[in-house]
């Protein structure tokens, strides 16, 4: 501790689970904008990832209320929000477009995805997994013509209502820490906005790098007009958050506030290695260089033309860098903001747990288990472009 | 007619309004799973003490800087009228000691919230002013904790006190992030958010809370906000009053007297 | 024209029906009966806050059975204190006068924490530095903590303005005694904001030493009172107990 802090901002209150869910919650929203590309903006390259990045996204926003669940102090009246939620609390929407989100539109949009597969699976099945694909068919079994349009004049509507759910699903994340005028680091209006582009590109990122990851273990080829488009999706996005990120930092320079002192204390002293090195240095700058070297328009140029191999493994090594940067990116508004005094005269530590109910161990758990569930949706819904075809 | 229609069935307007439709129809669902009045649950009947009436009073409370000593006998007497942890993390009053030298720097301590008094300064030499601020919930009117809680544990009564509803406010902190004023805690054991009531429990019956009750000095008024003749009534009138951090518009109900620039 | 609508609308139609059917059938049953009755909180919360237990009496109580000691004490410098900031918490003795019985406390480290010398406190507040005052002694030696009369009226100023001393001790007043500047009628040791010290309400005060025809204290240092910064007075610029501070 330095300086002087409220007595009751000795222990911070929102640790390391509450910095994973606006992590998970952006790689939901980003995997599905980036499936929503192909679907309603026509972008027929990253075909090959839509179905990928639609059970990506699934997977993710099934363990996405895990960490605030074991965050609770009383998760067993968590029932609650959809009791009575406050409606002028942005955090009261939680529940309501948490199930919006996963019914209306993630599981209706594989539904109508995967209706006829689950149709074709279930008359060549037996026994136990005969019933199970027949029940996820609802009974709706008609394969005709028409029926397959509506399912996909289905997909497309419900693509289209839900890129602003998405937006809703991380933004109100957003607004949450926006929204807290008591917080000079959190307060600005720049923060759901913030957040939505760094959640786009953790998304594209995480399906460019289980694309690749999966590609490889079934030891197929990579389709490298899908990975190119991606990268540079990733790289048009990153531009558009770090342009955003420096007006907000900017801003603030600018503006000079009575918060200035203590921030900059912070930053450069409790923030050092995950504001400048991780966030900035190693999440943004180098992945940047990196993009920006093997994008389109400068290999047009000549700067760096490189092999198929060459360009995937910089396009792997990036994304997992975007998302270590984004990791801290989630890290420095959580923590950060709570690492200085409201009473602007002092700052304190978070001592992070290893074990325990807010620690290391457990944040790695719910960042393994969505690849887990994925693995399973892998298994009943395959989404490879090559098993598409051949169950036509 | 519009664009191609499939053979026997919808055409793309034709499934819209349909969609559009069954939204239309499930809107009221909706609207009812928030506000429908709730029949069930079991609620335990009988009010406040008999008599008391909560629209009768707006309560509020004055500091008065220039009487405070530092003993630091409203904090524990706080802690010991309403069961707060006794460790050095939770506090539902505490008071700061600024020290602000003859070059203008400040410096603010709370060694244990107060409630061992304050040891003597190191060196008087330099030292310009030098004060003790008590700090305690602001009990605002236009509470920002009250607006962030998601499902209505923590609220404003009638009569003007921020309460928390311990039996169902679910541990979510975040009327602790919103506080500006870090009034706020979270109890270790019963895991809900804490703070300071105002003693309601005694001024519903006549008291004073526990803080006043033992402050030595009368550094602490407790009164009524609107009402003309209470203690707090006659001080604000006698004294120029701010509030903390006015710029928020927390509208905070706790009236400072010779409170200096420097405290935040 | 009819529409006959694909399999798949009626099928989701019916699972989303009972969904928000049944959503709502436990809404209705688990909100608590007294949500809303007030405002957006469970009503019954307030009551329950209400009915904790009190546990300082308040001096009205004590009043009751102990009105002796209570008009010693409003008559005395303690007037303003409360019995439980020394005994405790009492409530439980109010209910059972006979069962428990208050504390009081005896030892020197209870009263030295409002009293002993603290440069933050407020000036005028009685302050004593427990290390050289009557060391060892129990206060309640001397002072009977219902009436708290010292036994010798303070002969220094410093007794309650200790911060103001400890300051002019460094200064270049230091050999000036307070009433050199200050007439203090015998009233204010007794009943200090009744009865104030006098303060020097001109320039010439100062310049019975400082100006240059003055032939007290030598060493003082001299300026011409009638033309040096004539518009104010010495201590709107001149700190008097520390006039070295610029």
């Amino acid at each position: 501790m330095q300086g002087y802090i409220y007595p009751n901002e000795y222990e911070l209150q929102w640790g390391l689970l509450i910095v994973l869910y606006p992590y998970i919650t952006g790689l939901v929203a980003g995997a599905f904008i980036l499936a929503s590309l192909e679907r309603v903006f026509n972008v027929k390259e990253v075909q090959p990832t839509y179905r990928l990045a639609l059970l990506t996204a699934l997977a993710f926003l099934l363990v996405a209320p895990l960490p605030l669940l074991g965050h609770l102090g009383h998760p067993e009246r968590s029932y609650e929000i959809f009791l009575t939620p406050n409606r002028k609390s942005a955090m009261a929407m939680f529940g309501f477009v948490y199930a919006w989100y996963l019914t209306v539109v993630l599981l209706l949009e594989v539904w109508f995805e995967y209706r006829k597969d689950l149709v074709l699976r279930a008359q060549v099945a037996h026994g136990v997994r005969k019933w199970f694909f027949s029940a996820l068919t609802l009974g709706a079994t008609d394969l005709s013509e028409r029926s397959l349009r509506f399912d996909d004049a289905a997909g497309r509507l419900i693509t289209v209502i839900g890129i602003p759910s998405a937006f809703l699903l991380h933004g109100y994340v957003g607004f949450i820490f926006g929204s807290v005028k008591a917080n000079p680091w959190w307060s600005s209006v720049l923060m759901p906005v913030v957040f939505l582009f760094s959640a786009i590109v953790s998304g594209i990122a995480l399906v460019l790098i289980l694309y690749l990851v999966t590609t490889l273990f079934r030891s197929r080829p990579v389709d490298m007009p899908c990975v190119d488009k991606l990268a540079s999706f990733l790289f048009y996005a990153m531009i558009i958050d770090v342009s955003l990120e420096m007006l907000d930092f900017l801003h603030r320079l600018y503006e000079s506030e009575e918060s200035i002192g203590i921030l900059s204390q912070m930053i450069s002293s409790r923030l050092f290695l995950s504001l400048i090195v991780l966030q900035i240095v190693i999440g943004t700058l180098v992945p940047l260089v990196l993009l920006g070297v093997t994008s389109p328009a400068l290999r047009r140029g000549g700067v760096a033309r490189g092999t198929d191999e060459l360009r995937r493994l910089i396009y792997l090594v990036t994304a997992v860098l975007v998302e270590i940067g984004i990791f801290s990116i989630r890290w420095n508004v959580v923590v950060g903001g709570q690492l200085f005094s409201k009473s602007l005269r002092g700052l304190t530590v978070y001592k992070v747990e290893v074990l325990g109910a807010e620690g290391v161990a457990i944040t790695f758990g719910l960042l393994a288990l969505p690849l887990v569930i994925l693995w399973v949706l892998v298994k009943v819904l395959p989404p490879w472009p090559d098993a598409q075809a051949r169950s036509a | 007619m519009s664009a191609p229609a499939a053979p026997d069935g919808l055409n793309r307007r034709q499934f819209v309004e349909a969609a559009l439709k069954a939204c239309g129809a499930a809107a009221p669902l909706l609207v009812a799973v928030i506000r429908i009045p709730a029949a069930g649950g079991q609620e335990a009947a009988g009010g406040v003490e008999a008599g008391y009436d909560p629209t009768g009073h707006y309560y509020g409370m004055g500091v008065d800087i220039e009487k405070c000593i530092g003993c630091g006998r409203c904090v524990a007497a706080c802690k010991a009228e309403n069961d707060v942890p006794a460790d050095a993390a939770h506090f539902n009053t505490w008071v700061e000691r600024y020290v602000i030298a003859d070059d203008g720097e400040v410096t603010v301590d709370s060694p244990n919230g107060g409630i061992d008094g304050f040891p003597p300064l190191e060196s008087e030499r330099g030292m310009l002013r030098s004060f003790f601020v008590p700090k305690l919930c602001n009990h605002c009117a236009n509470p920002p904790c009250v607006q962030v809680c998601p499902v209505g544990a923590t609220f404003a009564t009638r009569d003007g006190v921020v309460l928390v509803d311990e039996k169902y406010c679910i541990g979510c902190r975040y009327c602790i992030q919103a506080c500006p004023y870090g009034a706020r805690w979270f109890h270790p054991t019963k895991r809900v958010a804490g703070k300071c009531t105002l003693c309601y429990h005694r001024i519903t019956r006549g008291l004073v809370p526990a803080c006043v009750e033992v402050c030595p000095t009368g550094a602490r008024i407790f009164g009524e906000v609107e009402q003309r003749a209470t203690p707090l009534a006659r001080f604000m009138r006698m004294n120029d009053v701010q509030v903390l951090k006015p710029h928020l518009n927390t509208k905070p109900k706790v009236y400072y007297a010779n409170l200096d620039g420097e405290v935040r | 024209m009819t529409v006959k609508l694909p399999p798949q609308v009626p099928r989701l139609a019916a699972v989303f029906a009972v969904a928000i059917v049944a959503l709502v059938a436990v809404r209705t049953a688990l909100v608590p009966a007294t949500f809303g009755k007030y405002g957006h909180y469970r009503a019954a919360a307030v009551d329950s806050i209400a009915a904790r237990p009190v546990k300082y009496a308040g001096r009205q109580d004590c009043e009751e059975c102990h009105d002796d000691i209570a008009a010693q004490r409003l008559a005395g410098n303690h007037r303003g204190l409360g019995c439980e900031v020394c005994h405790g918490p009492q409530a439980a003795h109010v209910a059972a006068p006979s069962e428990v019985t208050p504390p009081a406390p005896r030892d020197r480290s209870f009263c030295v924490r409002c009293h002993a010398y603290n440069a933050s406190r407020p000036t005028g507040f009685p302050q004593i530095d427990p290390v050289t005052h009557n060391p060892l002694k129990p206060c309640i030696t001397c002072h009977d903590p219902h009436a708290p009369v010292p036994p010798r009226v303070p002969q220094e100023c410093s007794a309650c303005h200790g911060q103001i001393a400890r300051l002019k001790a460094l200064s270049h007043h230091v050999n000036l005694p307070c009433v050199t500047c200050h007439t203090v009628p015998q009233e204010h040791k007794v009943n200090p904001r009744a009865s104030r010290p006098t303060k020097p309400t001109d320039r010439a005060f100062c310049g019975q030493c400082h100006d240059k025809t003055a032939t007290r204290v030598a060493e003082a240092p001299r300026i011409d009172v009638a033309t040096h910064y004539q518009r104010y007075l010495c201590w709107q610029c001149h700190y008097p107990h520390y006039p070295e501070a610029k």
